[in-house]
């Protein structure tokens, strides 16, 4: 059994390396697949497998930043990516999420910041899970009327449409998005950005959840553009963070390789599986995701009133999250299985076609 | 148009500058702790990197973020190998949303 341990250089404590490897191949076949880097995700797993805290979060940052990387690449060849768009919204990232750091900072010295934080998150991921499940309402609605009406929807429509009242505001400069495509004022984006790296500094987290349904629904990008374009981000601020946790010291870097091993793996069957998945299948797996998230802290904030059940609460979030982790991974892994294997049926049907002519 | 490019580029690069400092201000607070790697533990490249935390957090990040990028890449580009071996097409999609 000894093999199935390594003794973490800096950290100075042994972790069972294949629960390490696990934990990447899930958290990388979600992040690739939805856009977002999973920070909630990976410190609950962390934590059972006996992680030191001190090390948790820079660990976290750097092996996502790798993963994010390997996502990006992909979606890159998928035409997935915008990168006009994602460094136009760098800008509105960086300054809300200073502001937005600067408020909790401050908030802190008042006092009970956590809990009116996590509040604000609840809340936050209801409005997400509201706006996903009525677009996904809206747009099954006007299917039934386009089919009532003897009418073809078009592949792009969507159900939800406020980007496209946000796109009619042309204050100059204005700018085309090939890959997105959309044509708007360049102050959109950062304004989207601006909010959404606003909020990720208030909550403390790296914001890819907040980030890919605002550039769906505000910014009006294609669900595949959006977790692309999301990705890119995550990578950018995944490097930095990167370099800002491991110059304190506190970023395990065999752990981070380790998870690395599986997320890389788990990085390309999510980013290939959206390659087999519509934008609407997508979104309705995001908006299970985000009521995942929203449960998980919602028992972490019950022992506030009910002291009593903590470790319960702890445990039950935990589990719930790895839960939701490894049930999502596999739906995804299934669902990519099953469309690589029609593409390939489908190359050979072609091939073993008579050429005529 | 070359003035607004030479202001977003600027205001990129500021904001890769500051981003450090800033996802430190909005994370949780660490413990005001000396973290010091246990060098005797081990021996070959291990005590090498243990030696290289405790001596330079400079040299140490330094290698930490040119190693991460550099493993993505490899595993991104051998994932490119064995996913073209298979026969999946890895350049083209088709955008729909339904």
């Amino acid at each position: 059994m000894e093999f199935f341990y390594v003794l973490m250089p800096i950290a100075g404590v042994k972790i069972f390396w294949p629960g390490l490897v696990i934990l990447g191949v899930g958290v990388g076949i979600i992040g690739g697949f939805f856009g977002m880097g999973g920070a909630w995700m990976v410190t609950p797993g962390l934590n059972i497998l006996g992680f030191p805290m001190a090390f948790a979060i820079g660990t976290d940052i750097a092996h996502m930043a790798g993963k994010s990387l390997i996502s990006t690449m992909r979606h890159g060849k998928f035409g997935n990516v915008d990168y006009k768009l994602g460094i136009v919204m760098l800008v509105g990232t960086v300054v809300g999420f200073e502001i937005g750091a600067q408020m909790v900072m401050w908030l802190e010295r008042l006092g009970t910041v956590e809990l009116y934080v996590r509040l604000l998150y609840i809340v936050l991921l209801s409005f997400i899970t509201w706006m996903v499940f009525t677009d996904v309402a809206k747009r099954k609605r006007k299917e039934r009327e386009a089919v009532a009406a003897g009418k073809e929807i078009d592949k792009l429509a969507t159900g939800i449409e406020w980007s496209k009242t946000l796109h009619k505001i042309k204050i100059p400069p204005m700018m085309h998005f090939k890959e997105a495509q959309v044509y708007c004022s360049v102050w959109l984006p950062i304004f989207v950005s601006f909010l959404t790296g606003w909020l990720a500094g208030i909550l403390g987290i790296g914001g890819g959840l907040i980030r890919m349904p605002s550039l769906i629904y505000f910014v009006g990008c294609p669900t595949h553009v959006a977790v692309g374009t999301d990705l890119f981000e995550v990578m950018i601020s995944g490097l930095y963070g990167t370099a800002t946790y491991t110059y304190k010291g506190r970023t395990e870097l065999m752990a981070a390789l380790i998870m690395l091993c599986g997320a890389a793996v788990g990085a390309q069957v999510g980013t290939v599986a959206t390659k087999y998945i519509k934008g609407y299948g997508i979104r309705i797996a995001f908006g299970l995701a985000v009521i995942g998230c929203a449960i998980s802290i919602i028992l972490k904030l019950i022992p506030r009133w009910v002291p009593a059940i903590k470790g319960f609460c702890d445990v039950a979030a935990t589990v719930f999250i790895l839960g939701l982790v490894s049930a999502m991974s596999i739906y995804i892994f299934v669902r990519m299985l099953a469309g690589a294997r029609r593409e390939i049926a489908a190359k050979k049907a072609k091939a073993r076609l008579p050429v005529t002519g | 148009m070359r003035k607004f490019w030479a202001k977003i580029v600027s205001f990129g690069v500021m904001a890769i500058l500051l981003l450090p400092a800033m996802a430190a201000a909005a994370g949780p607070k660490a413990a005001p702790l000396a973290i010091v790697a246990d060098t005797r533990k081990f021996t070959g490249w291990e005590a090498w990197w243990t030696n290289l935390y405790n001596e330079s957090h400079f040299y140490f990040t330094l290698i930490t973020v040119v190693t991460i990028p550099l493993v993505g890449l490899f595993f991104g580009v051998l994932a490119d190998i064995i996913m073209n071996w298979i026969g999946l097409d890895l350049k083209s999609r088709e955008l729909a949303e339904h």
